[in-house]
């Protein structure tokens, strides 16, 4: 099998530690949470930090606190597979519930983290590949290289946005919670990240991500999480729809829809979302159903589905609008 | 006397059949654990990367890093200077080639004139440990002069001058066959419906749950020790003995088989690996172990042959055929391998199911800059055996019938001789269909079930062992030894490879039900060429008929002796003697008797030590024209296959919710076992089906796009359907016990049968395997832009074929042998 590369393994057991041993190794250093991303990547040679500092010892980032009805934090060492059991998160947040039970297997979601899934690397199957493999290519730009072999003339990284958790969050409007040697902010999670395949967040040199928070339920919104893969278990999503409604009555007044799996960040589906607000969405009426999938063909263009993953690139960007309709249909009272 | 000069009556062929009473059978027939069980589930097995040595060096190869290349220059100083290197092997060191097949010897251990692929290996590194080795690999410095990459059959042929060997049929084609039964023109007039289509059928890979893994060390006294996950210690023995005859020769070098985690044909050939580690620890006097990583292993690969085929059919109105029109061109990869049989059995079996009346086969393998393919589960039979299987549904729907009736209509008459001189034992396809078609409700439900449901029928055969082995000999290729001792025991002693499959398990059910013991109480040593006879390997489902025949006949010789002391001993006459229950006795007065032990005692006291041997070889083929020697096997295994989907047509996303499958195992050695192989060939044709492909990137260098056991897709759990399993008994007379094989056949329908129930459900045809979700939507698409419902390919590389070697078929009065020879002969 392939081997990791020697590193210092550092074990804090405060974020607040973890942040100060971060900052005094600089771009040497790397958080681990659950290691389900960063060791493969690093058997792989595309990350490969001297120091690696490992968040599972620090107490304060694990667990869910808060209430429903004023929001819940999540702590961003919570495991998945917590995340996925927890009775106060199944009943107020059934959608990221769902989200976090279909990535990947029981077994990675039993080491994997929240705040881990929301970091996840970009993906791109010229990326993720083997230090050998890379050779064949001379390697690409999102590691050692020049060229982004997915679109050889372009200048930017196209790896894709591969969490499952990301679209929904970012589409619900949930924040999160970052310490660094300047400080503690909260910020938006869909300002957490932008569109470059490289620089795939917006999260500082040596900043932690501490807690995640979910929002306020109050009855007047629902969400969805749709995703498309080959397998049922395992793998990534190559398509992943997370959907909001807001509704007073039956009519919807606000609505933010993100592609993930479609490009390097979690895409707006701006055009789809404008169509629907101010329309009366009601399960089972022909006139909704017929809104929504002329609203969903409107996710068919902004979907940048390329052939750096799984399946056909044109099949992936044809489905986005079916995916899309599916997950709006699960938002409908 | 034979062509062969042997007498007839000399050839250890074996017991044939021999009356036996299923009611009497302790052993034969019943679920018995495998003898290996507690050992494997308990994580005890030693496989071979388990296995540690003092002072055990680690070895890693750096493999080509381009795909097609002449080697300018390699330099390894700065690697053999890193502290920690033990040894650093050059290709140049072993000139001498090796490879599966005679005609093809095309491998280099390592290269040093020409790398043919990505993953292609140029120095092997021993140092004290991997990350050294690894570290060592990456110092050394290879200067590549690149040429141009074929990446596809087509490339293969326009590529004329680019060649990747400089031996086979010019240019990059490795084989060409041509081969004519019968009268085509006549076939063809006679039909009433013709029909002709283009079918593709994407390479492959095994994906054996452990990676090859070899360690070789050598004695003070020079022998060399090979342990290693190989499915034919035979062949690597040889292929040991070829490319390291310098150093140490062949009576001096050792190979064990370890037990494998997963063969499917790709630990089949000997490999470089395997060689370099056996190199290496006589350079370095240290035991040095090597342990694939999963992307060496696609990159070793022989999984299946990419195959684009066209099939022209010509059929009567009740789907008799009256002649097959059959081209296949293989996607080789970078060498030979077992090619020259793989391109022989895409033409070899299509006849053993459904009456051929005229056949015509021409295929071609072609070298390409990909890894190489070999023998994988079916070996170059599933790729024809799909076109055929959804020809002939395409067929049953033009002629409005259903295409169960039609398949059970027209079925090979068991013990007859096809166009193509393969002859027929048991035949029970015709039970496996009424099990499968009762089972699922297929008459009901074919073509009547709502849009998006579907159901489909395919049938398929398969081989029990390859007629001839793979160098030509006239030895047996199958031996057991049996050793019996003063305790009891009786240790089997064969050249068998367990692969999982259970073949240590058969000798010993063969054994013990001879002399009445239990299997758990027998000593099973095989696959070790320094203390077990030879048998082939664990490869064309042979195993069961070849060395099971073998322990029969050994066992019996061992029964006889045993029987004439005892018989005097007890003043029984030899005939009421019976062995059951650990016991020798009077079979009417139970009471007279003695334990099997003391029955031994009493033989060998009598007669001196005791032990036996037996031995097998296929009975000769009917097939005796030049390429006749692929195909023909003891007896054919059938099975049909019933496969349910769910199509979603808004995205073209289909589940498999149940298959039904029966198998016609003539009997049943242990039924639970041939479950087993059944359900697991269900389960890796299911992955052919739906998702597996050996992608390549030819526009990027020709990189193996998916390495990986992550985005190499196979079914997991949750993807395998409900499996209804049925074994339908029909006892062969060349098998033991009426044996057949089960570890290939039962995979070959579910492809065909997958592809036909999509049609079923959107009537819409995928041409090619795998059957994606976006290769079912595209043709739903084109369909409802009132275009032809079809994914697949339409063309075939045009290229000119020799003159065809023409057989009369039976029918026609021919003898097996090409038109020429047969003048030639009736002559002489």
């Amino acid at each position: 099998m392939l081997r990791l590369p020697r590193f210092t393994y550092h074990r804090p057991t405060s974020a607040a530690e973890a942040v100060k041993i971060a900052a005094d190794h600089g771009p040497a250093s790397q958080y681990v949470a659950g290691g389900t991303d960063l060791y493969p990547n690093m058997k792989r040679r595309v990350q490969t930090p001297t120091e690696v500092i490992a968040l599972s010892g620090c107490a304060d980032l694990v667990g869910v606190s808060g209430s429903a009805a004023e929001g819940i934090t999540v702590g961003a060492m919570t495991t998945l597979t917590s995340l996925e059991k927890d009775p106060a998160l199944q009943a107020a947040h059934p959608a990221l519930v769902h989200a976090a039970s279909v990535i990947s297997t029981p077994l990675l979601r039993n080491m994997g983290t929240i705040g881990g899934n929301l970091l996840l690397d970009t993906r791109c199957n010229y990326y993720d590949q083997s230090h050998e493999w890379r050779e064949s290519i001379s390697f690409c730009m999102k590691c050692s290289g020049d060229t982004c072999w997915v679109a050889p003339s372009s200048p930017r990284c196209w790896a894709v946005q591969s969490s499952d958790t990301v679209p929904l969050l970012c589409a619900v409007g949930a924040e999160v919670s970052l310490i660094g040697p300047e400080g503690e902010r909260r910020i938006p999670v869909a300002d957490l990240y932008q569109d470059d395949g490289i620089a795939f967040t917006t999260k500082k040199p040596g900043e932690l991500l501490t807690h995640l928070h979910l929002p306020a339920v109050d009855g007047t919104w629902r969400a969805s999480y749709r995703k498309l893969r080959r397998r049922d278990t395992f793998d990534f999503p190559v398509l992943g729809i997370g959907a909001w409604l807001r509704f007073d009555g039956d009519v919807c007044t606000a609505a933010e829809i993100r592609i993930g799996g479609a490009g390097s960040y979690a895409i707006p589906a701006t055009k789809t979302a404008e169509l629907l607000i101010g329309e009366k969405l009601v399960a089972g009426d022909a006139a909704a159903e017929e809104r929504i999938t002329a609203a969903a063909q409107e996710a068919f263009k902004p979907t940048r589905a390329m052939d750096n993953t799984d399946h056909f690139a044109s099949w992936r960007k044809k489905m986005a609008p079916v995916f899309v309709a599916r997950a709006l249909r699960d938002c409908l009272g | 006397m034979g062509s062969d000069g042997t007498s007839g009556a000399d050839r250890p062929e074996g017991k044939h059949m021999h009356a036996v009473d299923p009611a009497t059978l302790q052993v034969i027939g019943k679920p018995w654990r495998k003898v290996d069980a507690r050992s494997r589930v308990t994580g005890q097995t030693r496989f071979a990367d388990d296995l540690k040595l003092p002072r055990m060096l680690f070895c890693k190869l750096l493999r080509s890093t381009v795909a097609h290349a002449r080697i300018v220059s390699v330099d390894t100083s700065a690697a053999e200077a890193l502290p920690g290197v033990h040894a650093v092997l050059r290709g140049e060191e072993l000139p001498n080639t090796f490879g599966i097949l005679p005609v093809s010897q095309d491998e280099h251990t390592l290269c040093y004139d020409k790398v043919r692929f990505i993953g292609d290996p140029v120095v092997a590194i021993a140092a004290v440990d991997e990350d050294t080795a690894w570290d060592a690999c990456r110092l050394v410095k290879v200067e590549y002069e690149k040429l141009d990459v074929v990446t596809d059959v087509f490339e293969a042929a326009k590529q004329e001058d680019n060649r990747i060997h400089d031996y086979g049929r010019g240019g990059n084609l490795h084989r060409q066959e041509h081969l004519e039964f019968g009268d085509m023109d006549a076939g063809f007039a006679e039909s009433d419906l013709v029909r002709e289509d283009v079918f593709f059928f994407e390479g492959n890979t095994h994906l054996p749950m452990e990676e090859h893994s070899t360690l070789a060390f050598r004695d003070p006294d020079g022998k060399v020790t090979v342990m290693s996950s190989t499915q034919t210690p035979h062949y690597l023995h040889k292929a040991l003995s070829k490319v390291l005859v310098d150093h140490v020769p062949a009576h001096k070098i050792r190979v064990i088989a370890c037990p494998n985690g997963g063969g499917f044909g790709g630990k089949s050939d000997p490999f470089n690996h395997e060689i370099a580690a056996a190199a290496l620890s006589i350079k370095t006097g240290r035991p040095v172990k090597i342990t694939l990583t999963r992307e060496e292993v696609f990159q070793t690969h022989r999984g299946r042959h990419p195959v684009l085929m066209k099939s022209r059919i010509g059929v009567t109105k009740t789907g008799r055929i009256k002649a097959l029109d059959f081209e296949t061109h293989l996607d080789g990869g970078a060498y030979g391998s077992y090619g020259t049989a793989s391109t022989f059995y895409t033409g070899a079996l299509q006849t053993v199911t459904y009456p051929v009346e005229n056949y015509h086969f021409r295929g071609a393998r072609w070298f390409t800059n990909k890894a190489p393919c070999g023998p994988k589960r079916g070996h170059g039979t599933p790729q024809p055996r799909f076109g055929l299987e959804v020809q002939l549904d395409k067929i049953a729907v033009e002629l409005g019938i259903n295409p169960a009736v039609l398949r059970r209509q027209n079925l090979v008459d068991a013990h007859s001789l096809t166009a193509n001189w393969m002859r027929i034992g048991s035949m029970g396809l015709g039970t496996c269909i009424d099990k499968v078609v009762e089972g699922s409700g297929f008459l009901e439900r074919w073509g009547k079930q709502p849009y998006g449901k579907g159901i489909g029928i395919a049938c398929s055969s398969y081989l029990s062992g390859a007629g001839l082995p793979i160098y030509w000999n006239a030895m047996p290729h199958s031996g057991v030894q049996l050793k019996l001792d003063r305790s009891g025991l009786v240790t089997v002693f064969c050249g068998s490879t367990d692969i999982g499959q259970g073949s240590n398990s058969i000798l010993a059910y063969i054994v013990a039900e001879v002399f009445g013991l239990e299997p758990q109480d027998l000593r099973i040593v095989t696959s070790d060429t320094d203390l077990t006879p030879v048998d082939l390997g664990s490869y064309s489902s042979r195993v069961t008929v070849m060395t099971g025949n073998a322990a029969l006949q050994a066992a019996e010789r061992a029964r006889e002796m045993i029987v004439g002391p005892v018989a005097d001993k007890l003043e029984v006459p030899k005939g009421r003697l019976t062995f059951a229950g650990g016991r020798v006795f009077d079979c009417e007065d139970p009471e007279r008797g003695m334990s099997f032990a003391e029955a031994v005692q009493i033989a060998e006291a009598k007669l001196g030590t005791l032990g036996t041997t037996g031995s097998y070889r296929p009975p000769r083929a009917a097939a005796r024209f030049k390429g006749g020697g692929v195909g023909p096997s003891p007896s054919y295994s059938y099975t049909a296959a019933i496969v349910e989907v769910d199509v979603d047509p808004e995205t073209g996303i289909y589940k498999v919710p149940k298959i039904w499958v029966a198998h016609d195992i003539g009997r049943a050695l242990n039924p639970a076992l041939v479950v087993g192989q059944v359900e697991g060939s269900v389960y890796m044709g299911l992955g052919e089906a739906m998702m597996e492909e050996m992608s390549y990137r030819g526009n990027r260098f020709g990189v193996h796009k998916i390495p990986s056991m992550l985005e190499y897709k196979t079914p997991t759990s949750m993807e395998m359907p409900e499996v209804v399993t049925w074994i339908v008994e029909d006892p062969d007379p060349n098998g033991p016990f009426g044996a057949k094989e089960a570890g290939q056949g039962p995979l070959l329908p579910i492809m065909p049968a997958v592809a036909n129930a999509v049609y079923d459900a959107v009537g819409v045809r995928v041409d090619e395997v795998p059957v994606t979700p976006e290769k079912v939507f595209d043709a739903m698409q084109k369909k409802a832009r009132g275009q032809e419902g079809r994914y697949g390919p339409n063309e075939l590389p045009s290229i000119e074929w020799p003159e065809p070697r023409r057989v009369r078929t039976p029918w026609q009065g021919g003898t097996g042998v090409e038109v020429e020879r047969e003048a030639t002969e009736a002559r002489s």
